[in-house]
């Protein structure tokens, strides 16, 4: 089981900030194929990974991350700080 | 060093006025302010929204990272969330080092990481509607310089 959280316009079209997935997810991009499935929301938001951010356990990371041990997954766009 | 993440606006005359004063061996503090600025004339308000504990956790690397590197005597960062109206500050940084390039440089790393890497998203709130604010090439090619 992870927390999963969404940031921005992921969180916006995705419609919540965070929930807990169930999952059995070898990687980050394992994972973001399984939430494509469920629903057009997740599909539309996850449709280009180059446009997106991923943070495991709050270090910045990368798709191809393994996702073991890791209980919070965050995923949002590039970052617009300063 | 100070780090803090706030909604509330902070006071940059009190921030600075003890900032880097701690001992004999400071010879240059550099301060930068970020503002809400309006572009298009159209811009009501800016909102950023951060990643609560990652955002804590991003500045406080990446400052002492600047610390190491320039050795510098103290670095200040704060980073504003929320609405924003335009004029009003978001954020500010300070460095104090021996010598003004290390203040400088450690001030412009500090920046340009910040913008990239503290995980923060602006959203401009127009008169005719909202936009999230893309990332710029630009930004993440500053970084290279480092």
């Amino acid at each position: 089981m992870v927390e999963v959280l969404y940031f921005a316009w992921v969180r916006e079209r995705i419609g919540v900030p965070r929930e807990t997935v169930e999952t059995s997810a070898r990687t980050v991009a394992d994972l973001v194929t399984e939430l494509r499935a469920r629903d057009p929301r997740y599909d539309a938001a996850f449709a280009d990974t180059s446009a997106l951010r991923v943070a495991l356990d709050q270090d910045l990371s990368g798709f191809d991350a393994p996702l073991e041990g890791v209980r919070e997954v965050a995923f949002f766009p590039p970052m617009t700080g300063g | 060093m100070k780090i803090a993440v706030q909604t509330e606006p902070f006071d940059f005359a009190a921030e600075t006025a003890s900032f880097g004063t701690g001992g004999n061996n400071v010879g240059a503090v550099v301060t930068f302010t970020g503002i809400v600025r309006d572009d298009s004339g159209d811009l009501e308000a800016l909102e950023l929204e951060h990643y609560p504990g990652m955002t804590e956790r991003a500045i406080a690397k990446i400052t002492e990272e600047a610390m190491t590197r320039w050795e510098l005597a103290d670095a200040l960062v704060i980073h504003r969330h929320g609405r924003l109206a335009v004029g009003e500050p978001i954020m500010m940084v300070a460095t104090a080092a021996r010598h003004r390039v290390a203040a400088f440089e450690a001030a412009e790393f500090l920046m340009d990481y910040l913008k990239s890497r503290a995980p923060f998203w602006k959203k401009e709130h127009m008169r005719s509607g909202t936009a999230w604010v893309a990332a710029k090439d630009a930004d993440e090619d500053a970084l290279k310089r480092w």
